[in-house]
């Protein structure tokens, strides 16, 4: 239950070991350069966007209707509320749609 | 050690401490479904303290990924974070060379909003405070880690309890606190469209780069915005 695979703790160290040079890289970039140029900062500006994307974007298109009005509610609620809410809204689409549609 | 700032970061961080207590449990049980044991959750959540990454490499650990592939994954989803620790940089000038090595280890998205409001407000910067606000996120994100865990290994198929929905909504809550952000839907579009096609014809995991590479790149040629509107960093992101 508690057991380490040696595979998965190198992995979570170096996801440990590239996320802090996330956290250190601007302070260590700023330092540095005077100005981050335009184009480079809005690029890096649309990566996280475009990232997370690319994860929910299959699910969506792949997934079953139950999936797919879930994350729609879901990212209309997304508009007014917090994520949190936006959880709980796909949760109860999700789970309403399975008891009396069946999925 | 200021005592008395050390207090008013730990009130400070009250709030957003709880709030991330929810993701943190719900990295746990979604990790123990993927098959991580109690022990590999709780050191990700302690060591990479980064909940948008941690549930992005979770999701790659599903589609039997290689594993630098997840790292790179994993680096991507953080990119953000050079972004804060260049705009904190003003504030923290005078930190010990210790005190700095911490303070980025525990720089998440609340972490530096709150930063960036005190900064802003005219309000000393003091490492006390800093560590103080920090540990109301930490201890709970890391806790709520473990105890969904244990939740998680109580109940059998995740998505019985529709857990399956979680991510990907977790992941749209992202891209929706994003959605100020210039050139947002272009990018958006143009990365979901190129992922969607690139997951069925090339096969994943190769989705997740070509589809980023094809919003940023979109991001990068498109004419900068006449606005020139920062991203507002402070609002957007309220977890880990």
């Amino acid at each position: 239950m508690t057991q380490f695979d040696p595979h998965m703790v190198l992995l979570i160290l170096s996801a440990a070991v590239v996320t802090y040079v996330t956290r250190i890289g601007g302070y260590v970039l700023i330092t540095r350069l005077a100005r981050i140029p335009q184009r480079m900062e809005a690029a890096l500006n649309a990566v996280p966007a475009a990232v997370l994307t690319t994860l929910m974007a299959p699910i969506f298109f792949n997934g079953g209707l139950d999936i797919k009005v879930a994350m729609i509610v879901a990212c209309l609620v997304g508009l007014f509320l917090p994520a949190s809410a936006m959880l709980v809204a796909g949760w109860v689409v999700v789970m309403g749609w399975r008891h009396f549609i069946g999925g | 050690m200021n005592r008395a700032d050390f207090f008013e970061g730990l009130r400070g961080g009250t709030l957003v401490g709880l709030a991330s207590v929810p993701f943190g449990a719900l990295f746990g049980a979604i990790a123990h479904g993927q098959g991580m044991s109690l022990g590999e959750l709780t050191l990700m959540s302690g060591v990479v303290y980064a909940g948008a990454s941690q549930l992005v490499g979770l999701d790659l650990f599903g589609h039997d990924v290689a594993a630098w592939l997840i790292v790179l994954s994993i680096l991507a989803v953080n990119f953000r974070h050079i972004l804060y620790s260049a705009a904190i940089a003003r504030y923290i000038r005078h930190f010990n060379g210790v005190q700095k090595f911490f303070t980025f280890f525990l720089l998440v998205d609340p972490q530096f909003a709150e930063t960036i409001k005190r900064g802003e407000a005219g309000k000393s910067v003091s490492f006390a405070w800093y560590l103080g606000l920090a540990a109301m996120i930490y201890i709970p994100w890391v806790l709520a880690s473990l105890v969904g865990g244990l939740l998680g290994s109580l109940i059998g198929d995740p998505r019985s309890i529709g857990l399956d929905v979680l991510l990907p909504v977790y992941f749209l809550g992202i891209v929706v606190g994003f959605r100020k952000r210039d050139n947002f839907l272009p990018v958006v579009a143009t990365s979901a469209v190129a992922a969607i096609v690139a997951y069925r014809y090339v096969g994943s995991p190769w989705h997740v780069s070509i589809g980023a590479l094809a919003g940023v790149a979109l991001a990068a040629l498109l004419p900068p915005v006449k606005s020139n509107r920062k991203p507002n960093l402070a609002v957007e992101n309220h977890e880990v």
